[in-house]
């Protein structure tokens, strides 16, 4: 048998197959690296940069970065999760979140790992962006002002679904997520609930309707264990917005 | 003009033309805006039905490109270039005569249809700006007196073949000469000697001389070919990157209008030693105005045998070269954002690895070279590499192109072998009491007196060849303000550092600029410059910040002089922010302020 090929992560031996990336090599083998925009059925994206690492001293973002034998990885060092929470606070003062009035608050992603990487405060001048609420489908609410580019949408309902509901329109900071319906709304697209797409947004952008507050705060995916436990939104099953 | 109903008509006409791809989107949607002043929604509709797109896809094209339009321009879209050293020419004063004199406001489209007045980025008339650009095409050295005869035939109608053509004629500019630029363009000399030497052998003189990259990054030209070559593959691609976006830079337009056939036998030697059939020179928008020219000498290349199937008579020796038109957009500069553009993207940068030479165009192995590396490549076939190493430095081999601008006497294309002092090219170009000098555009460094005597070369300043001379009567505030408005106007959007980081650095470099900064924003912008340089996901997002870090490092009398008392001072003036409800409340008694000086 063949020695299987590792490298150290936080004086950790991790083990990788070729192609891998470091941090599905890490999730493998029980190690949480923060992370927003990468659910490993989909391919890698690489934009969030949550999952910023440090390999050998230059930081990359382990979504998108090869394993490969010997390197040394950094997932928990000040620079590094410094690094993460200004991250996590950009997003979240480019968009409008507002958790205490969000069906979402308690099973959010952003919300669970900005608590795991101690972000306490936004820090930065909000944008306050003017954005529209999306209620024209009769099963599903999409409220852009949560969107966090992350583009989990887009792939779900282009490589899954087949159906390319969702794009990216804009550029810069302008850059926005827009639906495939001659009239931009999501209830004249072809989505349905029962999209994989339904069930990949790690916020509050995509959110069932019909169904509020079902389980009461402090019952919720993240309120009893950190994410690094629970694991992700897209892994609790579809359609169930809280006790996962 | 025709109406907006028939642009299904004539997008269906122009997807007749040859066989509809979708990686000719951008193609399309350039010649529907040049029609139309916009993209109409039947011209969106058409093109998606046919190219079997979203029109939701069709709409992120059309979003993402600055030179794009959903609603339309009017019969005159005329765009002031913003450089920074066309604003020291005065663009600026222009930019609101002409909206004065127009009535209209920056960015909207007049009423009567008529014209459009909005800025763009660089449009790479540095040495002979101001520069605007009217329905694509450039007119330089703008001044009043023009401006104003601008306005006449604007408000008369007058379409622009009309108007007087000198013009629109743009000048080479050229200061001084040395291997690049000493020769008459080329006429298949070194096609020869690859027919009479072989790839390998080529490729190894190539290898010896030590080329590298003139677009900045400096990678062995050689190695690039060699990887490309060795990666198998049923298709390869050579692709020259004349998406000449950095501002000040302006060489490659200069070799483009004068030497473009060195150039083309640049990219036909490079398929000749790589195996590729197929080439694409990738025009930026705002050198439109080259494409006739272009095509004329692709033409006569292919008449001469030079291009096209069987190459100088050689079975086999096969390829042909299109042209792509960029449409507004810096992040197509770097070459992964290059080929998503040149398949018809939107330009954001790809994950790497894979590197294009071994996944680029339609993931199939693509050489991407400046325009200036293929030009230098088919002087090393014709003379060999210790020729080529008889100028430059042992790492820095050869000459560079430099496009000198700004505050000095004569502004233009400088060929210099490698390793030149700051300080020789100040003086050569006439430039006295210089504060500063930008060397590499607004991605590069910004450097201050004690520096000039450091030399452009690999291993010191590596520079693309954009020069800007700043001279003790500008503010350096102005000048990092313009670079970091640019780039946040120009970041793709993709990841969040450069996105949100950049606009957040503008904002707080905006507020140092008008004396509101504090030593804690100065804290601030050195925190997020830092996040951008490491956690960016391509090369603008990690030189986005130098201007501004440049700026804190070298030019403290600057900033410090400029930042306001006390060492915190809020992002927002409360006053200015309650000014509307104190007005209709009537409640706008000094007493009442919040802050300011009361």
């Amino acid at each position: 048998m063949n020695t299987r090929k590792t490298f150290r992560m936080d004086g950790r031996t991790i083990p990788f197959e070729d192609g891998q990336s470091i941090i599905d090599a890490a999730l493998a083998a029980g190690e949480y690296i923060p992370h927003l925009c990468h659910n490993p059925e989909f391919t890698p994206h690489g934009s969030c940069r949550v999952c910023t690492v440090d390999v050998d001293g230059r930081m990359v973002s382990a979504c998108t970065q090869p394993a490969a034998e010997g390197q040394q990885v950094v997932n928990n060092s000040d620079p590094v999760n410094h690094y993460r929470r200004r991250l996590l606070q950009m997003l979240f003062v480019e968009g409008n979140h507002v958790c205490p009035g969000c069906e979402k608050s308690g099973a959010c992603q952003l919300q669970a790992v900005a608590y795991y990487t101690g972000m306490l405060a936004p820090h930065f001048t909000h944008f306050f962006p003017r954005r529209e609420v999306d209620a024209s489908h009769p099963d599903t609410v999409i409220d852009f002002n949560r969107c966090i580019l992350c583009e989990l949408c887009v792939r779900a309902s282009r490589d899954v679904d087949g159906k390319n509901v969702f794009s990216i329109s804009g550029r810069g900071i302008q850059s926005r997520l827009i639906i495939n319906s001659n009239t931009g709304r999501l209830g004249d697209s072809d989505y349905d609930r029962a999209d994989k797409a339904a069930s990949v947004c790690p916020v509050g952008a995509i959110l069932p309707k019909h169904q509020g507050y079902e389980v009461p705060i402090g019952e919720r995916l993240y309120d009893q264990r950190p994410i690094s436990v629970v694991g992700d939104v897209a892994q609790a099953k579809q359609g169930d917005n809280g006790d996962g | 003009m025709n109406p907006a109903s028939d642009a299904g008509i004539f997008t269906e006409r122009l997807l007749n033309e040859g066989g509809a791809q979708a990686t000719d989107l951008l193609q399309y949607l350039c010649s529907i805006q040049q029609h139309y002043s916009c993209i109409p929604p039947q011209a969106v509709e058409t093109l998606a039905r046919v190219l079997a797109l979203t029109p939701s896809v069709v709409l992120g094209v059309i979003e993402f490109y600055s030179f794009l339009h959903r609603t339309p321009r009017g019969q005159f879209d005329i765009l002031v270039s913003d450089s920074i050293t066309d604003q020291m020419l005065g663009s600026r004063d222009l930019l609101q005569r002409l909206c004065d004199r127009l009535g209209v406001c920056v960015s909207q489209p007049g009423s009567d249809g008529r014209a459009t007045v909005a800025t763009t980025s660089c449009t790479g008339m540095c040495d002979q700006g101001p520069a605007l650009l009217i329905n694509g095409q450039v007119v330089t050295r703008v001044d009043n007196e023009r401006l104003d005869r601008i306005v006449a035939l604007v408000q008369a109608g007058s379409p622009l073949e009309d108007w007087p053509q000198d013009w629109f004629s743009v000048s080479d500019n050229v200061y001084r000469r040395d291997q690049l630029l000493d020769e008459h363009s080329a006429n298949g000399d070194s096609l020869r000697v690859l027919l009479d030497r072989g790839a390998a052998d080529l490729l190894q003189e190539l290898d010896d001389s030590g080329l590298r990259g003139r677009g900045g990054a400096g990678f062995s030209t050689a190695l690039k070919w060699k990887l490309c070559r060795d990666a198998s593959a049923d298709e390869r691609y050579v692709v020259c990157n004349a998406d000449e976006g950095e501002p000040g830079t302006f060489k490659d337009r200069v070799l483009l209008q004068s030497w473009a056939d060195t150039v083309f036998e640049g990219m036909t030697l490079c398929a000749g030693i790589i195996g590729a059939r197929r080439g694409f020179l990738y025009l930026r928008g705002e050198y439109r105005y080259l494409l006739d020219s272009l095509h004329t000498a692709l033409e006569n290349r292919r008449a001469s045998g030079l291009l096209g199937s069987a190459i100088l008579g050689e079975p086999g020796f096969d390829f042909d070269i299109d042209i792509h038109l960029g449409a507004g957009a810096y992040i197509c500069g770097e070459e992964s954002a290059l080929i998503e553009s040149l398949e018809g993207k939107r330009g954001i940068p790809r994950i790497r690895p894979p590197f294009p030479v071994t996944s680029g165009y339609r993931n199939r192995p693509t050489v991407v070279n400046n325009v200036e590396t293929f030009m230098a490549a088919v002087r090393i076939a014709e003379h060999g590499s210790a020729w080529f190493r008889s100028k430059g430095t042992a790492q820095s081999p050869g000459t560079k192109l430099l496009s000198i601008s700004g505050d000095c006497r004569d502004r233009g294309v400088y060929e210099y072998p490698l390793g030149v002092s700051i300080e020789e090219v100040l003086s050569d170009c006439g430039a006295d009491d210089v504060q500063a000098v930008q060397v590499a555009g607004a991605a590069g460094r910004t450097l201050p007196p004690a520096e000039f005597g450091r030399t452009l070369a690999f291993e010191d300043v590596a520079t693309g060849g954009s020069f800007m001379v700043f001279d003790h009567t500008r503010d350096v505030l102005d000048v990092v303000q313009n670079f970091t408005r640019f780039f946040a106007h120009e970041s793709c959007g993709f990841c969040t550092p450069c996105r949100v980081g950049g606009s957040l650095l503008r904002d707080l470099v905006d507020k140092l600029h008008d004396g509101h900064g504090s030593e804690y924003d100065i804290r601030e912008m050195r925190d997020i410059a830092g996040l951008m340089q490491a956690a960016s996901h391509c090369g603008l997002g990690h030189t986005a910040p130098a201007p501004v870090l440049d700026l804190l490092d070298h030019f403290p009398d600057v900033w410090r002089q400029r930042l306001a008392a006390g060492g915190f001072e809020p992002s927002f003036d409360i006053d200015a922010a309650l000014s509307e409800a104190k007005q209709l409340t009537g409640r706008d008694h000094s007493g009442g302020r919040m802050g300011g000086d009361v």
